[in-house]
């Protein structure tokens, strides 16, 4: 077991440095480039905390859809060759939905800002 | 320094011209740059934009048609009243500028965003899908006969391609097959007819002012092929900047894009378009994988691009919303 802070508490210490310290001293294309920069300290952020738990929900709901076990990765693979077999489709229950929940699982990490993700929460299921 | 070379070049095919001033680079990756000058001139500063590709970076990228065929290509448009910038020069290789062309400066915006949010652009915002309707007409119209060579893609063919490039990156995302089976099955085949597509149209590639689109540019992905494939692009969600109930580039409906093509002349196919939109929604996710490769395995590490590998989730969402759309 590692000692802490978390790597979290460590990421989100170092973007607020560079968004609160830094950012006001520089401009031009390395102030385009520091924001990239914060933007990709924010997601990797998301993703600590959230990866988890969203992972062990698509485990098991790609278990259940597949009959099979595995890792998360061996699963989406095993999905993907099915969907291009056309042994699953949308008529499949169960794979719209699993789609759907696993994608915007997806933006909530990478791009919690984008106009259809903000719609489709709106729609809250 | 370039302006050396740009002054010599100017004042041999420019009459009255003593030089140049004011050169700055605007974009560029290593193949490919765009360059800002003013020509200096008795009568005035003429603006200026040099396209090129540097010594030693001749071969163009498969998928391109090359930027002769692309100053060809502008000139045409120019010539046949599609909002063009004037190519005012084709690079010869005794210049040492690399290969490329000179054209005139149009004065206006192509950031999207700021196209999509400033004052300035108000009144043009709810004229420009329409507008872009015509534009498109015209430019599938140009003589086929003047064209310079340029590949011609089918419908089948652009699925074949993005189906390898996809499995190329081994990333298994279920969506993107569900997205590859739907464009097989619903796959119209060859078009009626086969016009210039130019395959790169969309909000960011246009220059727009107060008055509307003032040019076209980014020629680069001219081809042959379904003229409905521009109109699908155009409307792809990621062109939209977050106006995403406006279709066209965030601008407006596609009933008014259709209208203004039919205004010109020409016959919409709105199933074809929505297959063309499907089609370049995934391209764009498949480019975004091609983006993290390139950030992992190429010698370009930066950061813009690793996080553009991240934008594919973006056209995840997308076909789901327009394969399984979710209630209403």
């Amino acid at each position: 077991m590692q000692d802490e802070p978390t790597p979290i508490e460590l990421t989100r210490a170092v973007a607020d440095f560079l968004r609160n310290d830094i950012t006001p001293l520089i401009s031009g294309h390395q102030a385009f480039k520091l924001r990239v920069a914060i933007n990709i300290l924010d997601l990797v952020t998301r993703q600590l905390t959230r990866e988890e738990g969203s992972d062990a929900n698509e485990v098991e709901r790609l278990r259940a859809l597949l009959g099979m076990d595995g890792s998360v990765t061996d699963l989406n693979r095993a999905l993907a060759e099915r969907i291009a077999k056309g042994e699953v489709d949308l008529a499949t229950p169960g794979l719209a939905g699993h789609l759907w929940a696993t994608t915007m699982d997806k933006l909530a990490v990478d791009q919690p800002n984008y106009a259809s993700y903000k719609r489709e929460m709106g729609r809250g299921e | 320094m370039i302006e050396a070379e740009l002054s010599r070049s100017v004042q041999r095919w420019c009459p009255g011209a003593t030089g140049v001033t004011g050169a700055a680079k605007l974009s560029g990756g290593a193949s490919q740059e765009t360059w800002r000058f003013d020509i200096m001139h008795p009568d005035g500063p003429i603006g200026a934009i040099l396209r090129r590709s540097p010594k030693g970076y001749g071969a163009a990228p498969t998928r391109a048609a090359g930027l002769a065929a692309e100053a060809q290509l502008m000139q045409l448009a120019y010539e046949a009243g599609v909002p063009s910038p004037r190519v005012m020069h084709v690079l010869t290789p005794d210049e040492e500028l690399g290969t490329g062309f000179i054209m005139q400066r149009v004065e206006g915006e192509t950031i999207a965003r700021k196209i999509l949010r400033n004052e300035e652009f108000a009144a043009a915002r709810p004229l420009l899908a329409r507008q872009i309707g015509g534009v498109l007409a015209g430019l599938h119209r140009l003589p086929q006969d003047k064209l310079p060579e340029l590949r011609s893609r089918s419908a089948t063919q652009e699925i074949s391609e993005f189906d390898r490039d996809y499995r190329s990156l081994n990333w298994p995302k279920p969506v993107f097959e569900l997205a590859l089976r739907w464009l097989r099955d619903h796959d119209p085949g060859l078009s009626a007819e086969t016009t210039l597509v130019h395959g790169d149209f969309r909000n960011g590639n246009l220059i727009i002012g107060a008055d509307g689109v003032r040019a076209v540019l980014d020629w680069e992905l001219a081809h042959l092929g379904d003229p409905m494939e521009d109109l699908g692009w155009v409307c792809v969600n990621s062109w939209r900047f977050g106006e995403i109930d406006k279709p066209v580039g965030g601008f407006g409906s596609r009933e008014e894009l259709f209208a203004g093509y039919e205004a010109a002349g020409r016959k919409v196919d709105p199933a074809r378009v929505k297959f063309w939109e499907v089609m370049g929604t995934l391209r764009w996710g498949i480019m975004c994988g091609g983006m993290m490769q390139r950030f992992r395995e190429g010698p370009d590490h930066s950061m813009e691009r690793a996080m553009i590998g991240r934008r594919a989730s973006e056209t995840e969402i997308d076909l789901l919303r327009l394969l399984a759309p979710r209630g209403s």
